[in-house]
């Protein structure tokens, strides 16, 4: 691995964003990798943005700096492009499709942005791997597993300082046993939405 | 449960909160208490989860843990147990020790038995607070030795340090973190656990007694402990320099900011020394003047208040070190506002240092994203009592309010938050505001915060006859935390019966004549309840009752009871948009065509618009199991 990984992990309250940046940190701890998760709680919880920083390797700091990220990894697609200070023209930033348009918009008259202006902004400063994370996470049996779905697309670049079976492993022996076959399942279906796209 | 059932030497990964709860134990904690705020709420709700877990495994509990009725009571029933002889630790959010510091100022002069840890979790950035005070002048000012970790790790080994310490000195010890160290996961290892005392005596000492003869005799003795605190702090293994450069650069820090700086020399390649100081009160003076007079150049990187700053300055004075630059907050370098990330330290050292900033310039998003701030939830029985009460009253009614949930109730389109300064501030403002103007005051807080501060305001109001309608949006827990138990629920932290106080029972005796309490979800019945307390001359008090949604939810979930899902019949809308435009539930939204229909994925279910349309245009549509 590179002496040190820089991931965030993004999205809306509720969709399991922290769960998914603690179980990067508890495998890294497993691995023996040096690890530091941080998260803000609180308001946040509240259909507020939540973000994650999980670095591992040398680090210092539980925060990145400024285009500092090798991947951000997002349940919603505005929130992905929220990050984009953090981003530099290596970075891949893995992000779902599926928009989940605040309430201010409707209350207020903001404006979400076009779908596609969002990825063509991203694809400007970073390399982008878009996948339905919702879909497959239905398709797994469960649409609360939608942030395992994005796990699994991150264990597809290669990148992490552990094997992808040890991630699996702590995912599954997070939850209780009977959501073992839907997890995995989930993790697989991610992974693979990102390897096809590398081979296509 | 991996944080009791981890075998020694393990790692484990741990939020910094967790860390602190797992040294509580390892130090043979006998009591913990609290009242939950963020950034601390964790540390608590980690012994509350410990005593469930051992109860149901049929194992003892080492341990006495509540969730007091607010920060005071909470320092004064663990304060009594460190007058036993037990160990104690108190933890509570900065502004917490605001109402604990009556108790907190005068312990340091009577001091502990038992070792106490008083934990104070600040939040620079306000992120989830109403100010970013630095508690660290509450060390200073109490005079209370103060440990400040960087790391989970950190916080776990200083907990353990600071019980140890405390029962040495005889006085409690401030352990003070902020949001980046309670909120942040990092590999713990775990040791072996202390055996806890379980119960103590309490032996009469007239030393105890503060009355000013006493409190006399005190201060002197507290001054003698921080002399020893001192000498501790001098050769304490949590004050290190890292880093043998010989460079003339030295940093000091303290906190999480010793791992921005570390960070940033990194990025800039810069050779210093830090001086990382984790027993921060008293400073080790010794310590503190060996490196201003090895440096010529030392900047001192700490957030909010140049605490430290002016402690080294004031050290380099009394030693006559007059060849050293001091840079830090008074330099204009760093700011007093906010938390600190690497950015910010690599931008000033870089300043400081004539560097050129390697990192990029900041990319300016070029399309304006919608802002996505915290709201009351679908289905939240606060939007009920809110909208309900707005039907009714004039456009001019003044709203103070207070912390919780329900202070979401400021954004549009409720609008309904005009003035908050603390917990309980709701019915003390709203007492005031009845004097001092001619204007309709209806005040919002919740249950919690009820029994947490407003009682004293509430016997205001009623021995003055304080013009006012009072509101207790009861939703039957302390919501916004995280859904810890109050005096109001029937069970307490560590998950037995407890005797619940009805707030209605209280404030009849407390002597206010006219109370209403309603269900929010019966729109009509609410509205009607509020016409009726502000017609009432002096002080009503409407509660209005319906338990949090998210508890409903998972209350149904437990039962088995299936989830009603509503939608928009397009066909009976007239589009008049009130949903949206006054109930402003966020499951509702408009589509391209601008019609109004409802997130089936969000709506939670409660029903409660459809008594909202006019045009009875909102109809149950299937229910679900959850």
């Amino acid at each position: 691995m590179k002496e040190k990984l820089n991931i965030i992990v993004t999205g809306v309250g509720g969709q399991g964003v922290i769960t998914a940046a603690t179980l990067l940190g508890k495998t890294a701890v497993a691995s023996n990798v040096n690890v530091l998760v941080s998260e803000v709680h609180g308001m946040a919880q509240r259909g507020g943005v939540v973000d994650c920083t999980v670095r591992m390797g040398n680090v210092h700091s539980p925060l990145l700096t400024r285009g500092s990220a090798d991947v951000i990894l997002s349940s919603e697609p505005v929130e992905a492009l929220r990050q984009l200070d953090k981003v530099n023209d290596e970075t891949v930033v893995i992000t779902d499709v599926n928009p989940v348009i605040p309430s201010t918009v409707a209350v207020t008259g903001e404006k979400y942005p076009k779908i596609e202006e969002v990825f063509k902004e991203l694809k400007k400063h970073c390399k982008l791997v878009t996948l339905d994370a919702h879909a497959l996470a239905e398709q797994a049996g469960s649409v609360l597993t939608k942030n395992v779905v994005l796990l699994g697309a991150l264990s597809a670049l290669d990148i992490l300082p552990f094997p992808k079976d040890l991630l699996l492993d702590t995912i599954i022996k997070s939850f209780p046993e009977k959501y073992a076959s839907v997890n995995k399942k989930a993790f697989e279906l991610g992974r693979e939405a990102v390897l096809s796209q590398r081979e296509a | 449960m991996e944080i009791v059932e981890a075998k020694t030497g393990k790692k484990i990964l741990l939020l910094g909160n967790e860390a602190i709860t797992r040294g509580a134990l390892e130090a043979g904690v006998d009591f913990a208490t609290t009242y939950p705020g963020t950034p601390s709420s964790e540390i608590a709700d980690t012994f509350s989860a410990v005593a469930k877990y051992l109860k149901k495994e049929g194992k003892d509990v080492p341990f006495y843990f509540e969730y007091s009725t607010n920060e005071k009571v909470a320092l004064e029933v663990a304060a009594a147990a460190s007058f036993s002889g037990l160990r104690a630790l108190t933890c509570m959010k900065h502004v917490g020790l605001n109402v604990a510091s009556d108790a907190f100022m005068t312990y340091m002069y009577v001091g502990c038995k038992g070792g106490h840890v008083i934990v104070t979790a600040d939040d620079p950035s306000c992120h989830s607070s109403q100010n970013e005070q630095d508690n660290r002048y509450y060390a200073l000012f109490g005079s209370a030795p103060m440990l400040e970790p960087s790391t989970p790790q950190e916080a776990k080994d200083m907990t353990v340090k600071a019980f140890d310490l405390s029962e040495k000195l005889k006085l409690p010890f401030l352990l003070r973190t902020t949001t980046r160290v309670s909120h942040v996961r990092g590999p713990v290892k775990i040791k072996d656990s202390r055996k806890p005392k379980g119960k103590g005596f309490f032996e009469k000492d007239p030393m105890l007694v503060t009355i000013p003869e006493v409190a006399r005799k005190r201060h002197p003795v507290l001054i003698k402990k921080m002399e020893d605190a001192l000498k501790l702090s001098e050769n304490s293994e949590f004050n290190i320099v890292i880093g043998k450069s010989d460079s003339e650069i030295g940093v000091v820090a303290s906190g999480v900011s010793v791992l921005h700086a570390l960070e940033a020399l990194d990025i800039l390649g810069l050779e210093a020394d830090v001086l990382k100081l984790g027993f921060t009160n008293p400073l080790p003076k010794e310590m503190c003047k060996n490196f201003l007079r090895k440096h010529k150049t030392v900047v001192v990187v700490e957030e909010l208040e140049p605490i430290i700053e002016n402690q080294l300055k004031e050290i380099a004075f009394d030693a006559g070190i007059n060849d050293v630059k001091i840079y830090g907050k008074t330099s204009g370098h760093f700011s007093r506002l906010y938390e600190y990330n690497p950015d910010i330290v690599v931008e000033q050292f870089a300043k400081i240092f004539n560097l050129k900033n390697p990192l990029p310039d900041t990319k300016e998003n070029p399309l304006s994203l919608p802002s996505r701030p915290p709201v009351m939830c679908p289905g939240c029985p606060h939007r009920a009592s809110y909208y309900a009460m707005k039907k009714v009253v004039p456009k001019d009614v003044v709203y103070p309010t207070d912390i919780g949930c329900y202070t979401l109730g400021k954004a549009p389109p409720l609008e309904v938050a005009d003035v908050l300064l603390c917990m309980g501030s709701n019915a003390g403002i709203a007492n005031g505001l009845s004097k001092a103007t001619d204007q309709k005051i209806i005040s919002f807080m919740g249950d919690s915060t009820f029994f947490h501060a407003a009682l004293p305001a509430i016997v205001d109001a009623v021995h003055h006859n304080h013009d006012c309608v009072i509101t207790v949006l009861d939703n039957r827990t302390t919501a916004m935390t995280g859904h810890q138990p109050h005096p109001g629920t029937s069970f307490d932290g560590m998950g037995n019966p407890a005797k619940a106080l009805l707030v209605e029972d209280v404030v009849r005796g407390l002597g206010v004549e006219h109370v209403e309490v309603v269900d929010p979800k019966n729109l009509k019945e609410t509205s009607e309840a509020f016409k009726r307390a502000l017609e009432f001359k002096g002080p009503s008090v409407v509660v209005s009752k319906s338990p949090c949604i998210l508890l409903e939810l998972h209350d149904k979930k437990e039962r088995g009871e299936p989830l009603d899902i509503y939608q928009i019949d397009q066909d009976a809308c007239k589009r008049c948009n009130i949903c949206i435009s006054r109930f402003g539930c966020p499951a509702f939204y408009f589509a391209e065509d601008k019609s109004v229909h409802i997130n089936e994925e969000l709506c939670n279910g409660c029903g409660v618009c459809v008594q909202v349309c006019p045009f009875n245009a909102i109809k149950k549509v299937k229910e679900v199991t959850l």
